[in-house]
């Protein structure tokens, strides 16, 4: 592979990236761990792992409270995840940045407090046919109370959004474009940056759901001009219960809160309270400390990576993937769009993606089977699951060719 | 070892399923869904009084949920509603427990090897639920949740 080893060169050394990962040096059914399910979730570098622990072991306080040492260690580790996320995305601020459990949260967040306040009846939202449900679910319900109307940018074929339809879509009624950024079923890369000037031109807001993009790419909410921005923690090499809300100032600061509680507040009466600047406005009670501060970490180790290294090393993982799982007979890649991250869905003749899955798993792979959260893109395709392999920065050639010998032994079982 | 799941008589009634198809005349009828992997299921009974006289399936799953239909419903043919219950105990006994398989399960015993998979366990029940559904005349469609 001259195109991998190209990568290599660059300075990308894939087997000194696994020994950061404890979780990939293990056996499955007695066979090598082939992890290709990091859409789902990503492993955690030692970095994370130390970070949570040494939090436990040695800092552990509430925040935001404490005049004590501890507390004082806590509050700095856990804000300095804030700075890091800033950076990380690109805002102005980090007032812009708020904790939240993961990107599902982020959405509710923003079509609870933003979509209450705002959305009229008669209003429209915009999402995609792509979208996870936790990008529908939120905006569905928010439609529902407030008898606004909900658009669906179709797709073609290879699972790209079809843009004229989108425009067309557009208008005096629309308040807000809602969109992946990546899709988790299919890998396609969506023009976010034109669709934010579309709806911005149309006078709408847009929020953009990074969960898949930032694993993989590098994110500028400013060059984007994106309203709102959220990712999640633990597909970025964090922990699980962690995520990021990013939001222009002035659109956050014309939201009521989201939940109340304490520190979300600034004075208590039982006649009025008063609520905390941003983003403290949008974070009641005690958050997830060490995921923050796991987060953290595993913002840094990306960035040590750096990010134009992954997406390049992956795409070739892409590339090279693409190329032997389309040669194996009976087997269909479902999702072929032009720009796409590094996730293969795949549907074989004769043979359910369940059976699939259970077959790889005995020879210690592990891929994702089923709808993916995303029945509207099975629907669309006619099927009622896939299978999809997600490849993250550790995974190697050598793994994908042990996925397409295992693909040959589900045909060999199954006789197909 | 995969063989012990994918046993010969469930990737046979996998690929060439039995009383796969609709039935005008049944007089019970249910629908079942695994909100995991989407897959639909609709079982048709047509019962003579109390006895199972034609039993009959639709939807399209993975191998073992099309294999667990298909020999479920040739197994119900001339069973009591009481007889069928039973059956669907003794079938959910054999892929959540341990104990030794009940002769009364006939072929079924060749799904003794879910127990060891137990994220296909609702694979191989989905039929079954949805087989109760129908028993109790309920028109709520099933889910395995």
């Amino acid at each position: 592979m001259s195109a991998l080893s190209s990568a290599i060169s660059r300075g990308f050394d894939v087997e000194k990236v696994r020994e950061d990962f404890p979780v990939l040096r293990q056996k499955i059914h007695g066979k090598p761990l082939v992890y290709l399910d990091n859409a789902a979730t990503a492993q955690k570098p030692v970095a994370v792992i130390d970070a949570i622990r040494k939090f436990h072991e040695v800092d552990c306080a509430n925040i935001h409270r404490g005049v004590h040492e501890l507390s004082q260690r806590s509050t700095a580790a856990y804000e300095e995840t804030r700075v890091k996320s800033k950076r990380f995305l690109n805002a102005r601020s980090k007032s812009e940045i708020v904790f939240v459990r993961g990107t599902t949260e982020g959405i509710n967040l923003v079509a609870s407090s933003w979509g209450r306040k705002n959305v009229k009846p008669g209003d429209e939202i915009i999402i995609s046919a792509l979208e996870h449900h936790s990008n529908i679910v939120p905006w569905q319900m928010l439609c529902e109370e407030k008898e606004a109307k909900l658009r669906v940018i179709p797709m073609n074929d290879r699972g790209e959004l079809i843009l004229e339809e989108y425009e067309k879509l557009l208008g005096p009624r629309t308040r807000m474009l809602a969109v992946g950024h990546i899709s988790n079923a299919l890998g396609t890369i969506n023009p976010a940056r034109q669709m934010i000037e579309m709806a911005h031109r149309a006078g709408a807001l847009t929020l953009i759901d990074g969960a898949q993009a930032a694993p993989h790419v590098k994110i500028d909410v400013q060059a984007l001009d994106a309203d709102f921005y959220t990712f999640s923690g633990h597909k970025v090499f964090g922990p699980t219960g962690i995520g990021i809300l990013y939001g222009k100032k002035k659109l956050l600061e014309a939201m009521p809160p989201y939940q109340g509680g304490g520190d979300m507040i600034r004075t208590v009466t039982f006649e009025k309270t008063t609520y905390n600047e941003l983003p403290y406005k949008f974070e009641a009670g005690t958050p997830n400390i060490a995921g923050g501060i796991g987060l953290g970490a595993a913002l840094d180790y990306v960035n040590k990576l750096g990010l134009d290294h992954i997406t390049a090393y992956e795409h070739e993982l892409l590339v090279y993937g693409t190329k032997v799982l389309s040669e194996i007979p009976g087997l269909r890649i479902i999702g072929t769009a032009r720009e796409k991250a590094a996730v293969i869905s795949f549907v074989m003749e004769g043979i359910h993606p369940h059976d699939i899955g259970t077959v790889l798993d005995q020879q210690g792979i592990a891929v994702r089977t089923g709808h993916h959260c995303a029945q509207p893109v099975m629907d669309w395709f006619h099927i009622p699951a896939t299978t999809r392999a997600s490849f993250a920065f550790y995974n190697t050639v050598a793994e994908i060719d042990a996925l397409v010998a295992g693909l040959y032994r589900v045909k060999e079982v199954f006789d197909a | 070892m995969i063989d012990d799941l994918y046993q010969e008589t469930i990737l046979d009634h996998s690929k060439r399923p039995r009383n796969h198809h609709p039935m005008d005349d049944a007089n019970r009828r249910a629908e079942g869904y695994n909100p995991l992997c989407g897959d639909k299921l609709k079982l048709y009974l047509k019962m003579d009084g109390d006895i199972v006289q034609d039993a009959s399936f639709e939807g399209a799953g993975c191998a073992i949920s099309t294999a667990s239909a298909s020999l479920m419903t040739e197994s119900l043919k001339g069973k009591t509603r009481e007889e069928a219950l039973k059956l669907l105990d003794k079938f959910h006994e054999l892929l959540t427990t341990d104990t030794p398989a009940s002769r009364d399960l006939g072929k079924l015993v060749v799904f003794c090897g879910v127990r060891d998979y137990p994220a296909r366990v609702k694979c191989a029940t989905l039929a079954w639920h949805t087989l109760k559904s129908a028993l109790n005349n309920s028109s709520d469609p099933v889910t395995t949740e």
